[in-house]
């Protein structure tokens, strides 16, 4: 078995309890980015129900909010809270899905992009929860306003001082609106601007969890607004400094820093977290495979494997080779992950076609071709010995399977499940093999996105290219396990071999092949 | 795993989530100043005396310039440092020589500072030079104040005035 890092053994070890709280398809971990949407779609709606009754200046906002709060409880209160509290959740969710892409390594390579664009999301999402906690006016409020006026003036943007604007000498409205035009509009504006880009070298991205853990998480907002509504401090005012403050550190936790700290090394600090935070994925860079290869001679422009691709690596074009299709597909070099999912996409990929000669394919990765899979496979089978020959398909990026190698077990590697064309398991049923063994990623947790959902509706006949319906299911067995999971994979292909051997005495006391599966 | 047993995973998942969330959003509670203490701020905007006096541009210097360049002072551009103090009671608790900014140092600065202080009552000296060429402070400010706690207090330089003022 393979080191697993520390980091990555706990994390996956969370993983495996909410697997068993919510099931693999609810399973939040699974589900960040998108329940970090959900956060904010409970902002957007909320927050456009309280810009109705909010006062935009600086002499009415606290009793707008105040109204809102005490008046209005249940309306306008439980819609506050859901904004404050969707806001915070949203915090924890995102510093979640940042530590699950570090602990798997989903941050380097291919997906530098991804990474670098998030950081500076983050940014954006931490100062329009600042600019919110500075319209309620309160004495919070005045603490921010103050606060981050010392930030801004620590930098040589403005040359007039921003936190004099915030002395009883010169108080106006004027600041005020402006803080609540970039609330209410502009930052919202750039944080959804820069989450396009941030998902922007991804396919099939979606914005919405599942439902039941969106239904889930809403009930639990409500809940806790209900039970703990969200309240303002008095209102602000310049003649006092409240010796407390109830701050919410998922958004202020600098501020505190400033008492010990001058603007300027606050601004060090922060701003040098974020550059390291931007650089991780060249710390070092991760080695990645060549990008896979078109051959338009075995392509017919089906468009399947652009289809597929989870990095959006792939585009349709005219045809240039003057072949009868109408087009033709070309894969972007530097947005390839090197997946292989478009290999198992493409109907060429057949290893039944070509059998007394090399097997070339309509696209195929240079460092792992479909042919060589071919042959592996076929001197795999040649040499299995044994009661139940067992050909094991399995994933480099998920349970090192290595070790199941065996006189009667065979093991192919692939660099996603989402690789193997399905016809190469019936070729392998066909070519000697009891049984097929596919082991990948666990459900919900694809380290290239989408070959499990792709794998499953190919086999399911769903989605082309099918496994087609006489290879026989009973014979075929998928099971999913991250890299902790050796006694379990152990278990089930102890089970599967006790499967094939059941079907073998049936088979020979007459009884047909029907699966218990 | 059984329905209900996943059902109650869930809601001990969700409610140390929802309990997580709550907590961080007000506490724990943030210590501004102790319960005995006031906070004075200091503040000014201010640019200092020019480093050389200005001297009277004379009548045939002022005819060889153009007519929109005609100033009747002329001055270097160099301002002098802003030397500024505190003082509450013996005890200094603001002191600090603000250079001026700018390439040509002739920019002012400005400056607000957040001085925590005991409650009660206090003899508060300010005082402020803004010209090298005088030793010593040129603005001076004495005034025996009573902070209540949790009280702020605004010490300011008001440039155009040339004085202090509390509020
Ligand atoms: C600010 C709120 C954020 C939201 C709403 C968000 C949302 C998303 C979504 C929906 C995906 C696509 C997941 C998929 O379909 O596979 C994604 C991917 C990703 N995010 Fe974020 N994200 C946010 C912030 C961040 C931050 C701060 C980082 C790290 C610094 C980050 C790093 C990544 C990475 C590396 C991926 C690529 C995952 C992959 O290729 O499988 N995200 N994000």
């Amino acid at each position: 078995m393979s080191f697993i890092n520390p980091v990555k053994r706990g994390y996956l070890a969370l993983e495996t309890w909410f697997n068993i709280s919510f099931g693999n398809v609810w399973n939040p971990l699974y589900n960040l980015g998108t329940l970090t949407f959900f956060f904010f779609w409970v902002v957007l709606v909320s927050g456009l129900y309280l810009f109705i009754f909010f006062d935009t200046s600086l002499t009415g906002a606290y009793a707008s909010v105040e109204y809102m709060t005490h008046d209005q409880w249940y309306a306008g209160g439980v819609m506050r809270s859901l904004h404050r509290y969707a806001s915070d959740a949203a915090v924890i969710t995102i510093i979640l899905h940042m530590f699950r892409e570090f602990a798997l390594d989903r941050y380097r390579g291919f997906r530098w992009f991804s990474w670098f664009t998030g950081v500076p999301t983050l940014w954006f999402v931490i100062t329009l929860g600042i600019t919110g906690y500075w319209l309620v006016w309160d004495e919070l409020a005045l603490y921010v306003a103050i606060q981050s006026s010392q930030l801004m003036d620590a930098l040589p943007l403005i040359p007039a001082s921003m936190t004099r604007n915030f002395l009883a000498s010169q108080i106006n409205d004027r600041f005020f609106t402006l803080m609540a035009f970039l609330h209410l509009l502009g930052q919202p504006v750039i944080l959804f601007f820069a989450l396009w880009i941030h998902v922007k070298r991804l396919s099939d991205v979606s914005i919405l969890p599942p439902r039941g853990l969106a239904v889930g998480s809403f009930i639990a907002l409500l809940v806790l607004s209900l039970l703990e509504p969200a309240v303002s401090h008095d209102i602000a005012d310049t003649q006092s400094t409240p010796a407390m403050l109830n701050l919410d550190w998922f958004y202020l936790n600098i501020y505190p820093l400033l008492d010990y700290w001058t603007a300027g090394y606050v601004w060090v600090l922060t701003l040098g977290i974020t550059v390291f935070l931007m650089m991780m994925p060249w710390l070092p860079k991760k080695k990645m495979g060549p990008a896979a290869e078109v051959h338009l001679d075995e392509c017919n422009g089906c468009e399947q494997c652009a289809k597929d691709c989870p990095f959006d690596a792939i585009t349709v074009q005219k045809r240039t080779d003057g072949a009868r299709w109408e087009t033709e597909v070309v894969v972007q070099e530097s947005l390839c992950a090197a997946c292989g999912i478009c290999v198992g996409s493409c109907h060429s990929s057949n290893p039944f076609r070509h059998s007394q000669q090399d097997l070339v394919t309509g696209i195929d990765m240079p460092q792992s071709p479909i042919n060589d899979i071919r042959n592996q496979t076929e001197t795999a089978l040649s040499k299995l010995q044994g009661e139940n020959k067992i050909i094991v398909f399995g994933c480099d990026n998920a349970i090192d399977f290595s070790d199941l190698k065996s006189p009667n077990i065979a093991v192919v590697s692939f660099f996603c499940v989402g690789m193997i064309p399905p016809t190469l398991v019936e070729y392998a049923l066909k070519k000697g093999a009891d049984g097929v063994f596919v082991t990948g990623c666990r459900t919900g947790d694809c380290y290239f996105r989408h070959g499990n959902k792709w794998l499953d509706e190919r086999f399911a006949t769903k989605r082309q290219p099918i496994l087609r319906k006489r290879a026989d299911r009973a014979r075929i067995n998928i099971f999913r396990a991250a890299e902790t999971d050796c006694k379990q994979l152990k278990r089930e292909l102890d089970q599967f071999q006790h499967h094939l051997t059941q079907l073998k005495q049936n088979e020979t006391a007459g009884v047909s092949g029907v699966s218990d599966e | 795993m059984n329905k209900p047993l996943r059902f109650i995973l869930q809601f001990l998942n969700y409610s140390l989530f929802m309990a997580l969330v709550w907590y961080f959003s007000i506490s724990p509670v943030y210590h501004q100043l102790d319960e005995d203490q006031a906070m004075i701020t200091f503040t000014l905007g201010h640019v200092g005396k020019h480093v050389t006096p200005c001297v009277k541009t004379s009548q045939e210097e002022l005819l060889k310039l153009p007519p929109n360049m005609r100033k009747p002072m002329s001055c270097t551009r160099e301002r002098s440092p802003i030397v500024m103090k505190i003082q509450l009671d013996d005890m200094v608790i603001f002191e600090k020589v603000g250079l001026p900014k700018g390439l040509y140092k002739d920019q002012g600065i400005d400056v607000y500072q957040n001085i925590r202080v005991p409650a009660g009552s206090h003899r508060l000296l300010a005082w402020l030079n803004d010209d090298v060429n005088v030793e010593g402070p040129i603005y001076k400010y004495e005034q025996d104040i009573t902070l209540k706690p949790e009280q702020h207090l605004v010490i300011e330089f008001q440039s155009d005035a040339h004085k202090f003022t509390i509020y």
